[in-house]
């Protein structure tokens, strides 16, 4: 989608040239006055937090920012749809996520009941995709894996960009995973406990979520043993709109091991699948997904990354976010997805004033 | 939600009986079909009535892109914007001069600033298209001549609005732009001798015709620009 204004790169040297050879000038502060209201109308960090702008509309108001009357004929299609997708298609997945959630919770508990063995590996993998299909289809999901022959094996760590809580149901429906995640209360909750104990899944307390010790401490354990199923992990840490890509959280890049970069891009002409969770609780999340069109998506498995000799953690996860952006045609962005509600830290804001003083400094008659 | 979709429903049903029923001379213009004087009309729409009149300079579709921005913004989902709305842009608030760029959105004492106000101050950012500049001048002056520009950034300067740039609201401003990394006695003697080249009328602070003198080679129609697209 297009931008409200066309931004100007040049760089601060360039535009605070000197007309005389003075050090400060009056008209310095044009550019950062302009760039501050360039900020004002376009930013590019505020604007991944809000779905996706489509440029024709997909007959859901939802997707249609500037909603205005268009014409009758329309208007009639439009309630025609929303018919459809509310009494029919909004009752039979409903239906399929109950079946999906409660075959879940009981097929994990029966096969939890199992010693440890292979037979119960299997079963439990078997459990698990099966469900994981049927959840996928009370969305309507349709989805395509590329490049599969890079699927993560066991013993590695999956990372994805992450845009809304189903990309783990996504990534399931292909393969078994372990996920990784806070202890929620509720059904949430419950799903959790039945399914840790048929697979070795990493459910943390809120307490120990603090202590980052502690927690790479599990992962790299998990790791360790390679007979143990991939880690799925989402590094940028909260839902971004599926445009870009934002800063990864080196943390799970410290761990160690393989990683498998894995790319995922959603078709917004079906439905929006961002999760915007500042405006929209869960449950009113779930609604509007299975009351979309359908949730189309693009799976990329990319090939195992390990980090170099001499790299640190975030040079390596920089490298990997830029290969996931690449693959998904998404853009990158330095910020920290964090800022979504958070405050920018002031060490960006000293950064310029020091680079405006050395301009100031450096061609004046003082210092 | 619903209660969204009701509304829209309900907005395009209202239209369609007022297009069915009357013979509105306004119904061709896009403005014309929102509008509805019998009925009071959908608030949401009043600030597009304003602009067309107040003649702000921008284009349909511009206007329409400003609003969803400027509703994005809007956190509290009440109509206005407050300075924290501003300051949850990152890239505003690692600006120096984020602070000041925000207060020039608001009027005298007030902490909320409307869609009107918000457009009000964005047109000084409008680029002076070719046509306008031989337009004759019996009309008020547009928001972003040259004039307008230069006293949107005069008033930058002048913290306390008496007209005057004064040696220590120009250190001030320069404080906000070098951070900690300029002394106070280099951060001076800058101050000093700026004012002392622009003072013309000797009494050690800058007033705005002294400004313009200043800035007169400079290209502010470009550098106080933004280049709106469509």
């Amino acid at each position: 989608s297009q931008g409200i204004i066309e931004r100007d790169e040049t760089p601060m040297e360039k535009e605070i040239a000197r007309l005389h050879r003075v050090d400060f000038e009056f008209s310095d502060i044009f550019y950062f006055c302009r760039k501050g209201f360039e900020a004002i109308v376009e930013d590019e960090v505020t604007q991944r937090f809000s779905s996706e702008e489509l440029v024709s509309w997909n007959l859901l108001t939802r997707t249609n920012v500037n909603f205005h009357y268009i014409s009758l004929r329309l208007t009639v299609v439009w309630v025609i749809g929303v018919v459809v997708r509310y009494c029919f298609l909004l009752p039979l997945r409903f239906t399929l996520a109950a079946i999906g959630i409660t075959s879940m919770i009981v097929g994990t508990t029966m096969v939890g009941q199992l010693p440890n063995s292979s037979v119960k590996n299997y079963l439990s993998e078997v459990v698990h995709l099966t469900c994981s299909r049927i959840l996928v289809r009370a969305l309507s999901g349709t989805i395509h894996y590329h490049n599969k022959e890079n699927k993560p094996q066991k013993g590695g760590i999956c990372v994805a960009n992450h845009t809304s809580p189903i990309d783990a149901i996504i990534l399931t429906n292909d393969g078994c995973y372990a996920m990784v995640g806070q202890v929620h209360g509720g059904l949430m909750g419950v799903i959790q406990r039945a399914t840790v104990k048929a697979c070795p899944h990493v459910w943390f307390e809120r307490s120990e979520v603090k202590d980052r010790h502690l927690v790479t401490k599990r992962l790299r354990e998990h790791v360790a043993d390679k007979s143990k199923l991939p880690i799925l992990i989402f590094p940028e840490g909260t839902c971004i709109n599926n445009t870009s890509v934002m800063m990864f959280k080196k943390g799970s890049f410290e761990i160690g091991g393989t990683i498998y970069p894995v790319a995922i891009k959603y078709d917004p002409q079906f439905g929006d699948a961002f999760w915007n969770s500042s405006k929209y609780n869960i449950v009113s999340y779930l609604l509007r997904i299975m009351t979309s069109w359908a949730i189309v998506c693009n799976v990329w498995y990319m090939p195992p990354m390990v980090r170099k000799e001499g790299e640190d953690a975030v040079q390596f996860a920089n490298r990997v976010r830029s290969a996931i952006a690449h693959q998904g045609g998404l853009t990158e962005l330095p910020w920290d997805g964090g800022l979504k509600r958070a405050k920018v830290k002031d060490t960006f804001k000293e950064e310029q004033q020091k680079n405006y003083s050395k301009m100031l400094v450096r061609k004046g008659s003082i210092g | 939600m619903l209660l969204g979709r009701l509304r829209g429903l309900m907005f395009a049903w209202h239209t369609t009986r007022r297009k069915l029923s009357s013979s509105q001379p306004g119904a061709a213009s896009p403005f014309g079909s929102w509008r509805c004087e019998g009925c009071g009309g959908d608030l949401a729409w009043e600030p597009f009535l304003w602009l067309r009149e107040a003649k702000v300079g921008f284009s349909h579709s511009q206007i329409t892109r400003l609003y969803s921005r400027f509703t994005s913004l809007d956190k509290g989902e009440n109509g206005t914007l407050s300075r924290e709305d501003f300051q949850r842009i990152p890239e505003l608030a690692i600006n120096p001069l984020g602070d000041r760029i925000i207060n020039a959105f608001f009027p005298e004492g007030e902490d909320q600033v409307n869609f009107r106000g918000f457009m009000r101050t964005l047109a000084h950012f409008r680029p002076i298209e070719d046509n306008e500049k031989s337009k004759d001048q019996n009309g008020p002056e547009p928001l972003n001549s040259r004039s307008n520009k230069l006293h949107f950034a005069f008033r930058l300067y002048d913290l306390d609005k008496d007209d005057k740039i004064s040696r220590d609201e120009l250190l001030q401003v320069l404080r906000m732009m070098v951070g900690v990394n300029i002394s106070d006695e280099q951060l001076g003697s800058i101050a000093d001798r700026t004012i002392q080249e622009a003072d013309q009328d000797g009494d050690s602070a800058i007033s705005f015709a002294e400004f313009v003198k200043v800035l007169e080679k400079v290209d502010v129609e470009q550098k106080m620009s933004i280049r709106f697209l469509h």
